[in-house]
């Protein structure tokens, strides 16, 4: 009796197999074997025309030379705070899609939200850039109304990367957040002012909670999204503004040394989703959770 | 039976197109050195379709590296990085120095870029186009920016621009009194000279508006007034004077750097015949002459001065009199490992504040 059972249970193993067999292909040689090839290619150091040998020095060099572990330190820093931030301002405004208008409107709303998208990353880059500098859109504004003698230069640092950031990020906060607000029950927030709640408990003890999940994914998205942006940082950077994708192509490209740009490259995947592992745990979120 | 019928004729007209494909060239290239007159005329008079793509030094060689010299039938990398970008990648094969009409190239700057394009018994490059890296400063502060060190006075601060590559530091070291082109086999000496090169760069950063990347940028940046005196190309200072008198290109007092554009051949490239048709067609004198207007540089072709236009003629005079022209500093080959150690000082001077 158990033999067809058994018989049966394989070929359903089978068949799924079979069915998953072009993701794990997809899987295997576009994602796992390229990285694989990466941190291989990090492993060895040039001892002359076209020789090479085994050797942990790239990565040691990552430690050792305080600029390259401080760019990393650098761009991690300024994209969470990039995460923050856009967290802080999508928030009202997934609140007010979500909840309080309806129709036609919302519609419009997240269309609003949509549309620059649909222009590269280059040309909304640039649109910030003639905007910002100082022969620029504001800055004319300003001084045409007397608020500024001078031109004002608003390009060229941190400030204006984090706006560039922020501003190529937004949708991808705002989307994960009104889904879960939208399955927000109205009654729940009402029963809450019922009983006493203020906007701030409200907020605190009712949205947010509910939002987690929302939050959570948004917030890996946009922190992932800003860690590896190349165009805004180095279009919109200034002088000082090293970021670590730049590093990581200077590498590559100008510098030839793919021994060390795939070093970076493993260690930005790796430090990455080590602080993605580390916001998760001290959120006390698990990954499986938000994903749902 | 019936896939047959369907597929045979099906398969025919899939494969057809590959084989009736004119043949064609392609070039690995900067902008403005195939302007499209040209290329339609080579296309008229040959029939080989040129396929363009645009790029720069490093590109070009990270390009070939990358699939070892495929993708492309001809490139056009400077010639002070051939011989390294060779020994170390393998990714040019020897010219055929016979298919080249060399009657067509100025001398000197042949007999140049073979030397310096040679490993071993065997040459990769013939000469292009040449031009030179110097500076590019408004009139009202002409008269305080005479040499590369100048970009870090004082008076200058936040209106200066340069390019963070190795052509700022070569300059730069050259401006203190140094000579790094004589460094470039001592590989101790060089590093001590640049030690005190990212010194000086580190002090000068109060002075940067931005780096500049591209050519189009720094165009952007000097044009609008935001930046007044820079190190750039001549052909941008030449193509900015053309709009604004008040900006010109100079050669700076220790020299301004010049380098050679090179015809190169990939090492799995696949058209070479059209690659040299291509080498001989663009060096005839009226037609370099309109890769001149183009791309704003003069090229080594014999005798194309006399069809290019005056005004450039006059530019170029401008900034260059004979002095100035013999006190060029040519870019010899650069040693391979020498970029390492620059990329690491140009990284310490961008992440440093």
């Amino acid at each position: 009796m158990a033999a067809p059972k058994v018989a049966a249970r394989r070929l359903v193993g089978m068949s799924t197999l079979l069915l998953m067999l072009p993701l794990l292909l997809w899987l295997f040689l576009l994602i796992f074997l390229p990285h694989l090839d990466m941190f291989a290619v990090a492993l060895r150091e040039r001892v002359g025309f076209g020789e090479y040998r085994f050797s942990w020095m790239h990565f040691e060099l990552f430690f050792s030379e305080s600029l390259y572990w401080r760019t990393f330190l650098r761009t991690a820093v300024m994209s969470m705070l990039t995460t923050l931030l856009t967290l802080i301002i999508a928030l009202p405004i997934a609140w007010y899609i979500a909840k309080l208008v309806r129709g036609r409107v919302r519609s419009l709303l997240f269309m609003a939200c949509l549309i620059p998208f649909w222009v590269s990353e280059l040309v909304r880059t640039y649109g910030w850039m003639i905007l910002l500098r100082e022969s620029g859109v504001i800055s004319g504004v300003l001084q045409w109304s007397g608020l500024a003698d001078a031109p004002v230069e608003m390009l060229y640092n941190d400030v204006a990367i984090m706006v560039g950031l922020i501003y190529a990020s937004m949708l991808f906060m705002l989307v994960p957040l009104v889904t879960t607000l939208d399955s927000l029950d109205n009654s729940l927030v009402e029963a809450a002012y019922d009983l006493g709640g203020n906007h701030f408990t409200v907020t605190r003890d009712i949205i947010i909670p509910h939002a987690m999940p929302g939050i959570v994914s948004g917030s890996i998205v946009v922190f992932m999204l800003s860690l590896g942006n190349y165009l805004t940082p180095v279009l919109l950077g200034g002088k000082d503004s090293l970021w670590f994708t730049e590093q990581i192509f200077t590498q590559f490209i100008t510098r030839f040394n793919w021994e060390q740009g795939a070093a970076f490259g493993v260690l930005l995947l790796v430090l990455s989703s080590l602080i993605v592992w580390l916001g998760l745990k001290l959120s006390g979120q698990s990954f499986a959770e938000t994903m749902k | 039976m019936r896939l047959k019928q369907i597929l045979v004729p099906a398969v025919l007209t899939l494969t057809l197109p590959l084989t009736a494909m004119a043949e064609e060239l392609r070039l690995l290239t900067w902008g403005g050195y195939a302007p499209e007159e040209v290329v339609n005329q080579f296309e008229e008079e040959t029939g080989i379709e040129v396929q363009v793509t645009l790029s720069n030094n490093e590109d070009m060689i990270s390009k070939l590296r990358a699939t070892g010299g495929a993708g492309f039938d001809l490139v056009q990398p400077s010639q002070d990085r051939i011989t390294s970008a060779q020994q170390e990648f393998r990714i040019y094969k020897p010219m055929d120095l016979s298919k080249v009409d060399s009657a067509l190239f100025i001398d000197s700057m042949l007999a140049a870029t073979r030397r310096n394009t040679s490993v071993g018994d065997d040459v990769y490059a013939v000469p292009h186009v040449w031009g030179t890296t110097g500076l590019i400063v408004h009139d009202s502060v002409a008269d305080q920016v005479k040499d590369f060190d100048d970009l870090c006075k004082p008076e200058l601060a936040g209106k200066v621009s340069y390019r963070l590559r190795r052509p700022i530091l070569i300059g730069m070291a050259f401006s203190m009194g140094e000579d790094p082109f004589a460094a470039y086999d001592d590989e101790d000496a060089y590093a001590a000279m640049m030690a005190r090169v990212e010194e000086k760069l580190i002090a000068c950063k109060p002075n940067v508006k931005a780096y500049w990347s591209g050519g189009d940028e720094l165009i952007n940046l000097v044009a609008s007034g935001e930046v007044v005196a820079a190190k750039g190309w001549d052909a941008g200072g030449w193509k900015l004077q053309a709009e604004n008198p008040q900006i010109r290109f100079v050669a700076p007092a220790s020299g301004a750097l010049g380098w050679i554009d090179t015809f190169a051949l990939p090492r799995r490239g696949e058209n070479d015949e059209a690659a040299y048709k291509w080498i001989n067609f663009v060096m005839q004198p009226e037609v370099a002459a309109k890769i001149t207007q183009s791309a704003g540089n003069f090229t080594a072709a014999k005798g194309a001065e006399e069809f290019v236009d005056d005004k450039l003629k006059a530019s170029f005079e401008s900034s260059f009199d004979q002095q100035a022209l013999d006190n060029i500093k040519w870019y010899p080959p650069v040693p391979a490992g020498l970029e390492t150690l620059e990329g690491q000082i140009l990284d310490r001077v961008k992440a440093a504040n």
